[in-house]
Order: structure tokens, then sequence, then C-alpha cells
């Protein structure tokens, strides 16, 4: 990765002085992760320009040093090559004076405002050229982005700029935007976020990142999305923001995006519990349970005595059970709520006693031709004395404004049915196995479309 | 005058033996003289082990709570228990009832009553015994109070030992369960379901090769059955009803289990033949009164045999080493070889839902979907159409009554022989039939629904190449999500490949991978000659490829119209249309016509290991995410880097090394961006795809491992033409060293040339040396491609030498950990034995695969 930071301020080579760099020197710096070079192709007293170089050893990164892990899994990565956060610790080691904007020699001319020009290269685009005009122009740098067209494929657009910046202000501040920003461009981090990253951001960002128009978004992606970390951050940033609470950018799956307006799990939500205490069933299995939403809702009703949940992903269960607290002091009492790693496509025992088994938009992510498994796991052999199965209802997609016609609206989505497909779905079932159906609908009711979400109640 | 004691106690060898004696009886001496110390389990130990203090009564209900979990875990393996306490009043054995007939198996009192006085006098010698006369007392009246309701409360034997004499001269013998004749070998033949099906029965007996022989005897008539040397009959029951010679039968029976050639076990119309004798009430239908009318004419000495034979009747036999177990209705698993009402009415009636079916007969519940027993389970009482294997159960009533037919089965050669019926001797409720009536088999239908415990936990699978192969637990349950949400359905999926191990790090400084490795690998294993393979860099595929969909309904169980699947390595189904996996079989089948091969192999369905191209197919999204990115970030950066570096060095700056550094880089990022091109093409059709099969892996009832590879690469050869393209490889004889430079040569041009590598196999599929054994292949990657293994600057010298410490060892035991498994899945997939057996190997692959091992190895 490419950086390099020029002035055409009389004389040029004083920038030399700023960087604690000798103009007429190759200078290296070792780093954790590979070499920093330092040298000027020019150094007029017109022009004077200094690049950054870093040679980031990419076995390293996957191996580790001695005992130690590395960083990636992968030696086929971007990480040695593009700009990222590496970078930004490179200058902070390389060029850590010339950042805090002291220079023995120049105090003055590091405390004036200079004619800077800086070229990054390659800059990742996560955001694309807006993202970057968002970031820098605010801060009174003029952009110039050139993308850089992608070799070996011809999907996808380009992934990387050529970035290259002019404008007048103190050659600190330019370093610490560079240094705040890349990252942020990037949305990457090459090590683990902690605490200390706060402390870090603060100060590299004094004087700047406060009035900082996309203030949120740099906090958020410079701590890496950690909602907690980063509303600490803003608190400290600006006080008066303390409560607010910032959306959890990350863990916010496409579907509940889609269907936020509406607050469609909550409906959901509802109507199951609704449904659920009608039987007056006492023990129910949440069958594809995910991490626990449904649980976390009965777990607070009196009538509820024993619930199961089921799903095939270890970590899902591992969220579900930290949301139920259990086996944590205040979680519910032992035996109450039981999670087991399972799968719907296998017979399982350890459920059978449920009196209602429940799967709340669950069908839809597993294939269709194994569905006739699932329902003869569910209603031919465990056969509770309900069931209640919750799926999107297709008719309804042709109201999502950002939905295209015939995707659907999750991409691990199998299938969508419309309320037809879905009721002939149940009646087969309904004759299968003896059951019967009896449908509703959850959320707002378009006259023609009819509900987001239906639902079906099949009894024995 | 008493009677006095039964000193000979004659108790069952597996039964739960409850003691019942007041404290000072003497329990525990009488204990110890009689059974194991492990088969004791004292209350007194039990107190002690969670307080330190044996008469701590304080603990007594953790310290039963103890006792009986231990005495649980020794009957569920069958294994004698013997309570020592005092189960003073009936509330205390209760439990003990309970915990037999959970475990089913027989509770046996004995009851130990010296006398208040002798039990005072042993405690009073005691210090650790607080006791006074005053606790003996009652204990021992209460004892005595309880005495005469033993039986009623559940004990099916009780033993009184009521004098010091009789507990000193006791002896307790320990007597096989009548069900228990594991010690049996036969030969058997085990007949089904007969209902006075009497000339048919003979006619069934003279194919097994009996003789049967009729006389009359003061008027009485007299039948002997010769068996064929050493072979023995087992009735399955229901020798009675409906049909129109019950006596007959019924003499054929009694006489033969009479002269010991031949076990009956009870079925449901024997039982209510003997309750109708002995004068109950029962209702008269299903042919009972068929039964009553053929009796009624009969000779008294068949009447008055009948109520003793009828009665010695009972639930099932347990034959040859514990192999085997008959039963009427069929028998769980934990049922075998035990007893208890649960038994016997399973054994006579099978499991019911509950539910009434449109005929007005109960709706049997399918426990030979869920039966995953070792002990293969020979049953009647539902009558099939045919016999057919679910699960190692096998249901033998063919309905002979009914007009079907009258089935024996062999045993241990598992044959049957059958006879059918003369005529329809009785109109049946409910149509014959044992499958869904979907056309599928039995086994295919029980099939239909695989068990959670069937892949879950820490599982040891057996595989005929390397024994017993482990799969942890938190590797099986990796793999749950991605068999369950992701794989193709079990039915097709009955092969996953292996992994395969590179070649030892070369030694020649330049390159990680060279032939004369994997060669010197072979030859030191004991290898002669060797196949080398052209590696073709695509996508891995198992494609199942069957003649018609509906061959592939017949052979997989499978519901619908597909001919065939194809599936990844993780068991994804390689397309995501049906339209492409279609099209591409169309086409493969289209080639298999052309060299003849169904008839040549016999089958109707085979599968095939292949490589399908172009790799842009399945790996556009990672080309577009990660591939290209690092050839155009790389690129841009260096450039950048080099242009400015030159202005430097012309204005007098000596950076040198630095420029030659960056030269080098670039030189290599520029052969990485172009390394994955020659693999890459665009895919708009079934046409821009290319096939190279390398293995047959099998066809009906053939696993073609013992085959060798010259063997396979000439039928890949000969199947060659359209869609399927051709592999480069030659047979190399490690001796030779002017053929294995040739070789050294030929991969150096094809790696050249663009190609990923060669893959070596020893020329046996299976091969083997005094370790067991050996990798069935390894890789030679080329230098060019192994830059999208390791990135674009991996061969850089300071990169390369990092890059030689790579530990194989872990690929390889995985390798071929992986490989057994899946020759396993496939001798058991010909051998048609129950999916889950077949499932559990596919399953353990991908589980295996979960293990961590370096991605790029």
């Amino acid at each position: 990765m490419f950086l390099s930071v020029a002035t055409t301020q009389r004389p040029a080579t004083d920038l030399g002085f700023l960087l604690h760099k000798h103009p007429e020197r190759l200078h290296e710096t070792d780093l954790s992760f590979g070499k920093a070079w330092l040298f000027y192709p020019e150094a007029t007293d017109e022009r004077c320009e200094a690049v950054l170089l870093l040679d980031v050893d990419p076995i390293g990164l996957v191996r580790g040093k001695g005992q130690a892990e590395g960083l990636l899994d992968q030696y086929v990565n971007d990480r040695p090559y593009a700009a990222s956060s590496f970078l930004s610790v490179a200058l902070n080691k390389a060029l850590r004076t010339a950042m805090t904007g002291i220079s023995k020699e120049r105090q003055q001319l590091a405390d004036s405002d200079l004619p800077l020009e800086t070229v990054v290269t390659p800059l990742p685009m996560r955001g694309g050229e807006a993202l970057v005009r968002g970031l820098f122009e605010p801060l009174g740098w003029s952009v110039d982005l050139t993308p850089i067209e992608t070799i070996g494929s011809n999907t996808g657009g380009p992934r990387y700029g050529h970035l290259r910046l002019t404008g007048t202000g103190r050659l600190s501040s330019l370093l610490n935007h560079l240094y705040v920003l890349i990252p942020v461009m990037d949305d990457a981090k090459h090590y683990w976020v902690g605490e200390a990253e706060i402390d870090k951001l603060l100060s590299k960002g004094e004087g700047w990142l406060e009035n900082h128009p996309a203030k949120d978004l740099i906090v958020r992606r410079y701590l890496r999305n950690r909602g907690a970390l980063a509303r600490i951050a803003l608190e400290r940033l600006a006080p008066e923001t303390a409560g607010e609470a910032l959306p959890p950018e990350a863990r916010i799956a496409p579907e509940e995006a889609l269907e936020a307006p509406i607050r469609l799990n909550d409906l959901r939500m509802d109507a199951v519990v609704r449904a659920i205490r009608a039987t007056g069933a006492t023990s129910i299995a949440d069958l594809g349970c995910g991490e626990g939403k449904l649980l976390y809702r009965l777990v607070r009703e009196r009538w509820v005595h024993k619930m199961f949940g089921l799903d095939p992903a270890v970590r899902e269960l591992e969220r579900a059970a930290k949301r139920l607290k259990l086996n944590e002091f205040g979680g519910p009492p032992e035996g109450r709520v039981t999670l087991m790693h399972g799968s719907l496509t296998y017979r399982d025992s350890r459920w059978a006693e449920a009196d209602v088994a429940v799967l709340v938009e669950v069908i839809e992510h597993l294939d269709e031709d194994r569905l006739p498994l699932i329902e003869r796991v569910v209603f031919g052999e465990t056969a509770p004395k309900t069931v209640i199965v919750t799926t999107p209802n297709a008719d309804y997609n042709a109201l999502f404004p950002n939905l295209a016609p015939g995707a659907f609206r999750h991409p691990d989505h199998r299938f969508e049915w419309s309320r037809v497909r879905f009721e002939a779905w149940a009646a087969r079932i309904g004759k299968a196995y003896g059951y019967s159906a009896a449908f509703s609908d959850i959320g707002a009711v378009h006259p023609v479309l009819g509900a987001p979400t239906q639902m079906a109640v099949f009894t024995r | 005058m008493r009677e006095p004691d039964k000193t000979d106690l004659a108790i069952p060898d597996f039964a739960l033996v409850v003691l019942i004696g007041s404290t000072g009886s003497g329990k525990s001496t009488f204990a110890a003289r009689h059974f194991l110390p492990t088969e004791i389990i004292s209350s007194d130990r039990c107190r002690a082990l969670v307080s330190d203090n044996e008469t701590d009564q304080d603990v007594s209900a953790d310290a039963f709570d103890l006792a009986r979990e231990i005495a649980s875990k020794r009957l569920k393996y069958r294994k004698l228990a013997v309570i020592d306490a005092t189960n003073v009043r009936a509330a205390d054995r209760k439990a003990w009832i309970e915990l037999a007939r959970k475990w089913h198996t027989l509770p046996v009192a004995v009851v130990i009553d010296p006398g208040v006085d002798v039990c005072v006098a042993r405690n009073a010698l005691r210090p650790d015994r607080p006791f006074g006369a005053g606790v003996v007392q009652r204990m021992t009246t209460e004892i005595r109070k309880g005495l005469g309701g033993l039986q009623r409360e559940g004990f099916r034997q009780v033993w009184k030992l009521t004098s010091e004499a009789s507990i000193d001269t006791a002896r307790v013998t320990r007597q096989p369960l009548w069900t228990d004749k594991r010690d049996h070998h036969g030969p058997f033949d085990i007949i089904g379901d007969i209902h006075g099906c009497a000339d048919e029965l003979q006619a069934l007996l003279a194919q097994l090769g009996y003789s049967v022989a009729w006389s009359e005897d003061h008027g009485e008539r007299i039948v002997a059955v010769t068996p064929p040397e050493g072979r023995k009959i087992v009735f399955v029951g229901d020798l009675v009803d409906r049909g129109p010679n019950v006596p007959d039968t019924l003499r054929i029976a009694m006489s033969m289990v009479a002269a010991g050639a031949a076990y009956c076990v009870q079925g449901n119309h024997e039982r209510k033949l003997s309750r109708w004798l002995e004068g109950r009430k029962v209702t008269i239908a299903h042919g009972l009164q068929q039964t009553i009318d053929q009796l009624g004419a009969q000779d008294r000495g068949l009447r008055e045999a009948l109520p003793a034979f009828l009665d010695s009747l009972r639930s099932h036999v347990w034959l040859d080493d514990g192999r085997l177990a008959v039963a009427h209705a069929g028998l769980k698993e934990e049922m075998i070889g035990r007893g208890s009402g649960a038994v016997r009415e399973f054994a006579l009636y099978g499991e019911t839902t509950g539910e009434i079916d449109e005929f007005g007969l109960p709706v049997r519940a399918d426990w030979t979907a869920a039966y995953r027993g070792k002990t293969a389970v020979v049953y009647g009482h539902t009558p099939v159409l045919s016999a057919e294997w679910v699960n190692n159960t096998l249901c033998i009533d063919t309905g002979c009554v009914f007009g079907g037919k009258l089935t024996a089965l062999r045993w241990p050669e598992r044959e049957l022989v059958e006879v059918p019926a003369i005529q329809t001797w009785s109109e049946p409720v409910r149509p014959l039939g044992g499958s869904s009536g979907l056309g599928r088999s039995a086994q295919a239908d029980a099939d239909g629904v695989l068990d959670y415990e069937d892949v879950s936990g820490r599982r040891w699978i057996e595989t005929e190449l390397r024994g017993r192969v482990v799969v942890a637990e938190e590797n099986a349950s990796a793999a749950l999500e991605v068999m369950s949400r992701f794989a193709l359905s079990p039915q097709w999926l009955m092969y996953l490949p292996p992994t395969m191990s590179p070649s030892e790090t070369s030694s020649q400084s330049g390159w990680l991978e060279r032939p004369e490795e994997a060669f010197a690998h072979f030859r030191e294993r004991g290898v002669t000659q060797i196949v080398c393979e052209e590696k073709h860099m695509g996508s891995r595929a198992v494609i199942a490829l069957c003649r018609d969909a509906q061959a592939a309904r017949d052979r997989f169980g499978v519901p619908g119209d597909e001919t065939g699947a194809i599936w990844t390595r993780t068991g994804r189904s390689f397309f995501n249309g049906t339209g492409m996996t279609e099209g591409l079989l169309a086409r493969l089948r289209a080639r298999v016509e052309a060299v003849d091969l169904w008839k040549e192999l016999n089958s109707d369905w085979l599968l095939l290991d292949a490589e399908i191209m172009p790799w842009s197919a399945k790996a556009s999204s990672l080309i577009e995410s990660q591939y290209a990115p690092v050839a155009t970030s790389a690129a841009a950066g260096l450039q950048a880097s080099r242009e400015a570096l030159a202005r430097a060095m012309a204005r007098g700056i000596d950076a040198a090394s630095l420029d030659a550094r960056l030269e080098d880089r670039a030189a290599r990022a520029a052969r990485y961006a172009t390394a994955w091109a020659p693999y890459v093409w665009p895919v708009s059709g079934i046409e821009d795809l290319k096939v190279a099969p390398f293995h047959l892996l099998a066809s009906e009832g053939r696993v073609w491992f013992d085959h060798d590879h010259v063997w396979h690469m000439t039928l890949a050869e000969r199947l060659a033409a359209g869609v399927v393209t051709r592999t480069q490889w030659r047979v190399v004889d490690l001796a030779d060293a002017g053929a294995c430079a040739e070789a050294v040569a030929w991969w150096e041009t094809l790696t050249g040339s663009g190609g990923e590598g060669m893959v070596v196999k020893p020329r046996d599929f299976v091969s083997r040396n005094k370790k067991g054994v050996i990798q069935p292949a390894l890789k030679v990657r080329g230098r060019e491609y192994l830059r999208i293994i390791y990135g674009p600057e991996y061969d850089a010298p300071d990169n390369l030498v990092r890059l030689r410490e790579r530990g194989l060892g872990g690929k390889r035991s995985l390798a071929l950990r992986e490989f057994a498994l899946g020759h396993e899945a496939l001798k058991r997939f010909v051998a048609r034995q129950p999916l889950r057996r077949v499932h559990e190997c596919v399953f353990g692959v991908l589980a295996l695969e979960s293990e961590p091992i370096d991605p790029r190895l």
C-alpha cells in the first residue's frame, strides 16, 4: 500500500522537518507485521513529496510469529496490499511526532495551514465514492477519486480507488484524518477492537471528529460495529447524546430491516403467544428457536410450565441461552427451559412430551424437497396435539418498496408461499396426518394481498 | 404346624433381589455369602457414601436415590442387583417393584427373619448400631404383617427364611430365564403365523427337509416330525383360529415342542384360547369359533394336553448368542431377554397408537422404524404381502390363512422359504400390505425418517478398512446444521469423497511440491506401480446417475422424478436448479448408454467420482470477492510504489535493493493475476461444462474399489466424448528411474502450461502395507497453481522457507479415516443395509471435515 504527502509551501523541503525524516535518505521502520519505508521522490524548494510504503509480510499474517496465531486464515487476501488499519499503525509508528503536531525545528510551520496534497492507493471503497466524499470533504479536502479497474473479474464493480486529496491545512490534521478515516473506508481492523480504541479514536479525532457530519458512521465503523463501545465513544464525544441508543447495525437481518417499519416480529410473537395460550397447553416446543426470541417471551408467562427450544445452529443456541439467562442467577428454574441442538430432519424424542410444537418462520429456511420429511417428523412421528406454523405471505411482497419482484425477504429463504399455496399445503398435512388447520393473518392486512405473515394452527 | 422354609432359592439369573429383614437380621452376611460384592447395593453403604456415616438416618432419602440409581444402571446392562436394606414397609418395597418393571426384570423378595432376640443380640455386639430392642420389635412385626401380601405387591418370587438354621443352610442357585436360549445355536427354521393351515404347514416342513409321519395309537392321532440333522423349528405363535385344521397344526407343534425339536412362542390367539379353556369370559371372534368347533370333535388326548401346552408358551425366545430373537408381534431392543408384563404384552400385541383405522382395527405404531438393535427380531402377527427386512427386523406373517403364503426364515442362512396358501381360508378385515403402498420397500419406508440418535454424540463407526473410526461429539454437532439445512437428502447422499493430502514438501529450492516426494512416499511404503492422473482444476462432484426416474425411486427410495443427483464435497447440490442437474445427467446418461455400460455393469444406476469444470462455475463469487481483489490491489499498490521509487532513485537516492524487492513482488503479483485464468470461462448452459470422471465408485451390488486405477481410467476414457472430457494419465513403475523422470517431466509440462497438477495413486484402489491402509492418493500441485492457494508471493525465498513447515500428519490421518468411512458407506449401501447405517458413515465424513486442518493442504 502506498501513501504520499506533498506540499508546495516554500521552502518545500521543510516537509522533512515536519515529518522528522531527512529528504535525502531512505528510511526504514520495523513493524510487527512487516516494514514501512519512507523516501522522497521529489525534494525541491518548490515541491516536496514524501512516500510511505508498507511491506506487509503475507505469510506472517497467516502463520503468526513464533507460537502466535496468525491474524488471518487465508493467504489469498488483500490485507497485505490494500490501505487499511495497517497503514494507520504504520503512520503512527513512522510519523508519530508529526501526527502530534510537534516539530523541534519548525514549530511555527507545523502550526500553520499549508497547501497539501496526499495520495492513498489502493483505498478500499466500502460505501463507494459518495462515502469517500462524505468523509473527507467536510474536513476541507477536495477529493479526486479514480476507481481502479478490477483484474480478473468483470462483475461486482471496482472495489478500490486511487484517492488524491488536495487542500490547505495543518500537516498533523491531515495525518490524523487519514489515520482515522482509512480504516473507516476499509471497514475492517486487523486487530481486536477493545476499549483502548476509544481513547485512540478520541485523541486522533480531537478537534474535528465531534463536529463531523458522518460522526456516527465513523465511530461505528472505526470501532468495528461493536455497539456498546460505539455508544461509550459517542457519549464521551458528545455528552448530550447519552442514552440515545444506536441501531445495532451488525445484527439486523435484511428481513428485519425490510419489515422493520411494521414491527412485524413483535406482532408475530404476540400472535403466536396468543395462539399457544388459546390451546391451554403448558408445555411448548419451539422448533427452530434460533436465538430464543419466542422463548424469551414465553418464559415470562406464568402459564407456561415447560419449554423446549430446538435449533441446528449451536451459536444461535448459545445466544438463546444468554438471552434467557439459562444457568445464570436470575434465570428460569432448572428444567423449565431446555435448549437442544437438533434438527427437524431427524426424528427426535427429546421434545415429544410437548403439547404444542411451534415453527415460527422456520419452514421457508428448509429446502422444499425436505418438507415431507419434516412433516413426517413433526406431524407423523411426534404428533403433538397442536402445531403452529408461521411463514411469510408471498402475496404481500408486492407491498415492500425495496424488494424486487420475485425476490425473497431473506437470502436464506428457500421459498415464500402465497396464501393459496400455504393453505393447500396445510390441507394436505391435515389429510395425511389427521390434523385440521385454522388460518390467521399477522400484521396489517391489505384488502387484496393479505397480511405480511400467515399463520396456521393445526389441531389433532 | 408351620411349613418348613424352602432353603433352595432358585432365582432368575437376571432379577432384582430385594432383601427384607430387620436391623441385625443378618441380611448383609447373607448377601455376601451368595452374591458378588458388585451385585449388592447396600443402603448402609449408600448412607456412608453421602455422609460418611452408615447409620445416619437423616440422609436416608438421598442414600435411597443413590441405591436406586446404581440399581438402574446395573439393570440397564442386564445385571442382577441385590438390594440390601431393611425394606420393612410395603411403601419401601414399592419403589423397587417399579424399578424392576421399568427395566423389565423380575422382582424377587427374600425375607430374612431369624427372630427378634437374635437381631437384638447381634445389634448389642456392634457399637455402631445404637438401635434398641424396640426398633427391632417394631420392624419385625411390620415385616411379618406384610408377608402374605408380597406376591400381591408384585414380587414374582418370595422366599422366606425364618430361622437361623434355614438362613445358614440356604443355597442360592441361578436359573436362566426361559426366554434366554442364547446357548442354543440352531440352525433354526422360523415359521410365521399358521392359523390352522395344517396342509400348508406340512408342505412347508417338507420343503425345509422335515419328514412328517402320522400314525394312530389307541384311536389317538399321533404325529412324529423328524428334522434334518440339528435343525430346529421356531413357531412365532398364532397356530390356532381362523383356518381349516387347527387340531393337526397343534399336534405338529405340540409333538415337536415335546420332542425338543421346536420352540413355540405365545401368540395372542393362543392367549385367548387358553383363557377360554380356563372358562374365562372371552368374546368369541377372530376365528376362535373355528378352533372351538374343530377341537370339539377331536380326541380327548389333544384336548387334555392343550391347556398345559398353552400355559407353557412364553413371550419370546432369545437365541444364538443373542443374535436372534423371536416374538409373536416383535420386541423392542430394551425388552429382549427380559421379563415383565410390558414385555409379554408387547410380544403378544405389539404397540398400537391407541387410534382405530378405517377398518375398525387398532393402528399399529411402527416400532421397527425406530429399531436399532443388534439382535435380529423375527416376528409375525401383522400380515404383510411379503417378508422384508426392516432395520434388522423381519415380519414373516405373510397371511397364509388370508390366501397369502406361509413363510419360513432359515437361520443363520437368512433365506426365506415360502409355500402359497391352498385357498383363502378367511377373508382379511384389512387388505394385506406391509409398506406404505407407495411402491417402496418396507425398508425405504422406514428409512424415510432417520433418528437424531443415529448421528448425535460421540460415535464409533466400524469400518472394514480401518476398524473403528471415532467421530467426536463436537464434530458431529458441527455437521448437523450443514446436513440438515444445506445438504441433499440422505437418500441420495450415500457417499462423500475423502480429503486428499499433498505430497511431502519438496527438498528442491524454489519449490513447495514436486512429484519426486510423492513417488518416494509410495516407494517407501512398498508400492511398486503408481498411476499418475492429471488433476483438473474444477470442483469435485459425486454423481449418482440412474437409468430413469423409476430406477431412482426403486434404488434410492426418493419420491420425485429426478433421475440422479450431483453433489459437492460437503453434500450440497452441485447446481442450484434441477434443470442444470437433469440436463447434465441426461448427457452423462447418453455417454453411459453409448458404451453400453448399464448392461455391462448389470445395474440401473452408478456412482461416479468426478471433477466438473470450469472452476468458475462454482467459484465465481469467490473469484469476485477474494481472488480478483488481491490481484487488483497488489498491482495498484506496487505500481504506484515503483513509480515513486523510480523518481527518488532518479534524483540520487540509494534504494536499489528496495527497488529490486518491489520489482520481484510485482512480478509475482502479475503471475498470480494470471494463475487462475485457465480455470475460468463463462458458463451460460450445460454445453459450457466439462465433466472428468476418474472413479466408478459403485453400481448395483458392487463397490468398485476392488478394481485398480488402470481399470477406472480406462473406463473414464471409454466415456470421454461430448460433455465428458479426457483425463491424461499414465502408469509408472516406481523401480524404473527413467519412467519416474519422464513422469516428472510430464508433470512439469502439465503445470507449466497452466495445469493444476497431478494426483498420484497406488495402482490398487485400496493399498495396504504392514501398518495398514496407505494413502489412496497424493496430490502434487503446480508452482503457479499454488499461488492461488498460498498467495501471490508464496514462493519468494524468505516466504517459502516458512511455508515448508507444514504438518501433514493430521491431514493424512483425516484422509485415511474419511476414505475408510466413504468405502464403508458404499459397502453398506450396495448391501442394502438400512439408510441410517449408510448415513452414519456419510455424516461421519462431513463431521470429520470440521476437524481443524490447514485448508491449504
